[in-house]
């Protein structure tokens, strides 16, 4: 192999119903390479190693610079975004396969609703009154915004819940991802007034109890969100909440 | 009375405040989007949002905003909707604010405001540096909820083909199609409002997202609406090259304090950090002491481009400056600039807080768009409105920064209400049109899509002439234009487009064809970028992002005048219309001394 070349092997399936097949491509380096670059290489000149046609292979991207959160894929076995992932720091040759705990579209690209589902069943957002002018919002102090803020940085990359071993086909888990969202609103002066609702949405099955605390969801944060605070900070309310309820319910 | 039957086509910041309003209103509202729409490019915007809410005791006034923006936009923007913008700015922060924007506080809990290119004020209100981003959440939480009471249908994973037109002009519906099953549907609807973003990728690298192809509007251009002035392209002056694309460093890492400079030898070999002070050239200070670093981007990218190309002093000879924040406390730079840094660390591999950062404009905003009217974000054809960056109405030949998420907010404000007064105003909607109307839309789809897939004697690959189209577009039709050179790009356009005919599609199952589509988008890209090189070429006269060095003024007398382009069987012609100044006379624009 020549000095300036290296390999990408791809996982490849077309549909769920069609067997699964790896496909090794040799690409052209060159400095700061991003894995979003060899699959546009690969599209340019759809070419396997062997010399072999193939189709470009399908995969999610849009904003390439690690904020939308469409790119997150496998590569050396680690859920990452394919934008961020620099060749220059990966081993080589270069796997790259789709997010496994999500239902298969096609090649990398991974169908990952059921994160937006849940936002919807945990009613992550502040019930306002209307667009109609009525005047500022809430005063939030600095430390409030600035504990707040990080949450709110959230892409729905699905790389936590890729990690954790909860997520499964046994399991409805919602993920890190959801309850961090779910600790966000209820620290927002107007989210808190109806915390409740988003606490009980996490109570049931799939909830922050399914959550065995094996902490690989803050590693492969991209935006380096304190997810197990989160989720401490949200079995907390859980708790308080199971508590006021029961106590409220005994008058 | 019937229900109207409204569609939106894109979920970024116009979109979704436009399904948001609809929805209000106690519509129901059928939301189209390429991505989901959390995922949508407004996530891209960093800096901030311009509202002169005047919370630092510095006599800031929507008038002042107003004032600024047009001169900004070398008064080429019909002045009443950007005042009204103005107007509105201040509620829409509050209103942001109310949907728990994150934004940063001042001791008092109060929003605090930072300053941005263009003006004296500190009128940026931000999250960090993912303000963008922070207000999209904010909007998508909203319409989930909407969708949580079925007031809001979301299509996501479809891509819009082409309006649907009854035989008097009237668009009656949608045709998109899916990017799963690749199934091709027209969907009914009285009115439809287009919120397709930006249009980077006919430049190829551009700081936009992938979706930002502008292939929705090309289509509807080709079908009858106006594309207006389509040669005002904004090139942002800091962004890091790359290959893939060019990553923004926003306006605000100089609103807080970074300055831009080179070293005043040519060709200094020193990392930037052991460059002593006075061996270092300020340029943008030195050339414009009002404004400093904040001119506004198509002076600083200007002034870039000199640097680098006349006088050479581009970094160890690269296409290069430096914009540098590392004199500002790392402490300071965490709480207003990660988001930034993060992106210049993950992508480059130095810390900015540590050494200068090396930057290079880039394409980055489309002024132009979609025509509108001066009232309620109309197009010209019936039936069919347009918010946000697909619009050309808010920022007149150059944008202000900060200026964008107001306008694509303000625009989506304006719409929602707009389309459903329309359908209620029709005799006869939609669902009386006869389905050979659609059917016929349907069925010529189809057929595009068919005849891709059956040719199987091409011999082009659609990323080539794609790459090739990015290349021609950003060397002469960006920053610096000659009418030569453009006179050039449109026989290049002419050899790309004979080339696309000869397309090898690479892909023909029916399954998550992401080629497929990509092609799509290709040819409507091409265009496009004719639409863009007409009218710069016409246009001879500099003004705001538009400049020609071989008529270097700007020359209200001949061309204060909105360009109009048509499309009539295949043949594009200009057309212009006088530009509303019926509040603020235009004056000279010069950002040497307070404007």
């Amino acid at each position: 192999m020549a000095e300036n070349k290296f390999i990408v092997r791809i996982k490849r399936q077309q549909r769920l119903d069609e067997a699964v097949r790896w496909e090794e491509f040799e690409l052209r380096y060159r400095p700061h390479l991003n894995i979003i670059t060899c699959l546009r290489d690969i599209a340019e000149k759809p070419y396997t190693r062997d010399g072999r046609e193939t189709t470009p292979v399908s995969y999610d991207a849009n904003c390439l610079e690690e904020v939308c959160g469409a790119c997150a894929m496998l590569i050396n076995g680690q859920p990452r975004q394919a934008c961020s992932a620099l060749v220059d720091g990966l081993e080589k040759p270069i796997r790259i396969e789709p997010l496994r705990k999500f239902p298969l579209v096609r090649d990398l690209v991974v169908d990952r609703s059921q994160m937006f589902d849940s936002l919807k069943r945990t009613k992550c957002w502040i019930p306002i009154d209307g667009t109609y002018d009525l005047g500022p919002g809430p005063r939030v102090s600095p430390e409030v915004q600035e504990a707040g803020y990080p949450l709110s940085r959230c892409i729905t990359c699905g790389n936590c819940l890729e990690i954790c071993p909860k997520v499964n086909q046994h399991t409805e888990f919602v993920g890190a991802a959801i309850i961090s969202q779910v600790r966000l609103f209820n620290m927002h002066p107007t989210g808190a007034m109806h915390a409740g609702g988003r606490l009980e949405a996490l109570m049931g099955p799939g909830g922050i109890k399914d959550c065995d605390n094996a902490q690989n969801c803050v590693k492969v944060c991209p935006k380096n969100i304190p997810l197990t605070e989160s989720i401490a900070a949200v079995n907390g309310q859980v708790l308080l909440h199971t508590v006021k309820t029961w106590l409220l319910g005994q008058d | 009375m019937k229900q109207p039957r409204i569609i939106i086509v894109g979920g970024g910041l116009a979109g979704l405040m436009a399904a948001i309003r609809v929805a209000e209103l106690g519509v129901t509202v059928e939301l189209f989007s390429i991505v989901p729409v959390k995922r949508s490019h407004s996530v891209c915007a960093q800096g901030g949002i311009n509202a002169a809410k005047n919370l630092k005791g510095e006599g800031d006034s929507t008038w002042i905003h107003f004032d600024d923006t047009i001169y900004g936009g070398d008064f080429l923007a019909n002045q009443p909707l950007v005042k009204g913008m103005c107007e509105a700015a201040p509620a829409i922060i509050d209103l942001l604010d109310r949907m728990g924007v994150m934004f940063n506080r001042t001791p008092e809990g109060l929003l605090d405001f930072r300053r941005f290119g263009g003006t004296l004020y500190n009128r940026t209100a931000f999250a960090g540096a993912t303000t963008g981003q922070q207000l999209l959440y904010a909007l998508d939480e909203q319409v989930r909820r909407y969708e949580s009471e079925d007031k809001v249908k979301k299509y996501e994973g479809w891509t819009f083909l082409s309006a649907v037109m009854d035989e008097g002009g009237v668009s009656r519906g949608v045709c998109a199609m899916n990017l799963k099953t690749m199934e091709i549907r027209t969907f009914p609807c009285d009115a439809a409002i287009y919120c397709t973003g930006g249009i980077g990728a006919v430049f190829g690298r551009s700081t936009n997202s992938v979706v930002c192809t502008g292939s929705a509007q090309s289509a509807l251009f080709q079908q009858g609406v106006y594309y207006a002035n389509g040669e005002f392209i904004q090139v942002h002056p800091t962004a890091i090259p790359g290959e893939d694309k060019c990553r923004l460093m926003s306006e605000s890492a100089r609103g807080e304090g970074g300055r831009v400079w080179v070293p005043k030898k040519a060709g200094d070999p020193r990392p930037g950090k052991q460059i002593p002070e006075n061996e270092r050239f300020y340029f943008l200070e030195e050339w414009y002491p009002k404004y400093g670093n904040l001119v506004p981007r198509d002076v600083a990218t200007r002034a870039i481009h000199k640097v680098v190309y006349e006088m050479k002093l581009g970094l160890a000879g690269d296409p290069a400056v430096y914009l540098d924040v590392s004199h500002i406390p790392a402490e300071v730079l965490d709480r207003k600039l990660e988001g930034i840094l993060e992106i210049y660390e993950k992508f480059v591999g130095v810390d900015p807080r540590k050494e200068p950062m090396k930057v290079f404009p880039a394409m980055h905003y489309t002024m132009g768009g979609l025509w509108v009217n001066n009232k309620d974000q109309a197009t010209n054809v019936p039936g069919i409105y347009a918010a946000g960056e697909c619009d050309y109405q808010y920022h007149g030949a150059n944008r202000l920064g900060a200026n964008s998420l107001v306008s694509c907010i303000y625009g989506g404000m304006l719409a929602g209400p707009a389309a459903v007064c329309y359908s209620r105003s029709i005799e006869k909607g939609c669902d009386s049109v006869p389905a050979s109307v659609f059917e016929r839309e349907r069925v010529r789809q189809q057929d595009i899509t068919d005849a891709l897939l059956n040719q199987h004697k091409g011999t082009e690959n659609p990323i080539a002439i794609w790459r090739e189209l990015g290349d021609v577009m950003t060397e002469n039709v960006t920053v610096i234009r000659y009418n030569a050179t453009l006179k050039k790009t449109l026989e290049k356009l002419d050899e790309l487009s004979d080339r696309f005919a000869k397309i090898n599609l690479q892909d023909r199952t029916q399954w998550a064809n992401q080629t497929l589509n990509f092609v799509r988008e290709l040819g409507n890209m091409l265009i496009l970028a004719r639409v863009i090189t007409i009218g710069a070429l016409a246009r001879n006269e500099t003004r705001g992002a538009h400049y020609k060095p071989e008529f270097p003024n700007r020359d209200d007398a001949n061309w204060l005048k909105t360009t109009k382009a048509r499309y009539d069987c295949g043949k594009i012609t200009l057309e212009y219309e006088p530009v509303d100044t019926s509040l603020i006379p235009p004056r000279e624009r010069k950002y040497t001394a307070a404007g």
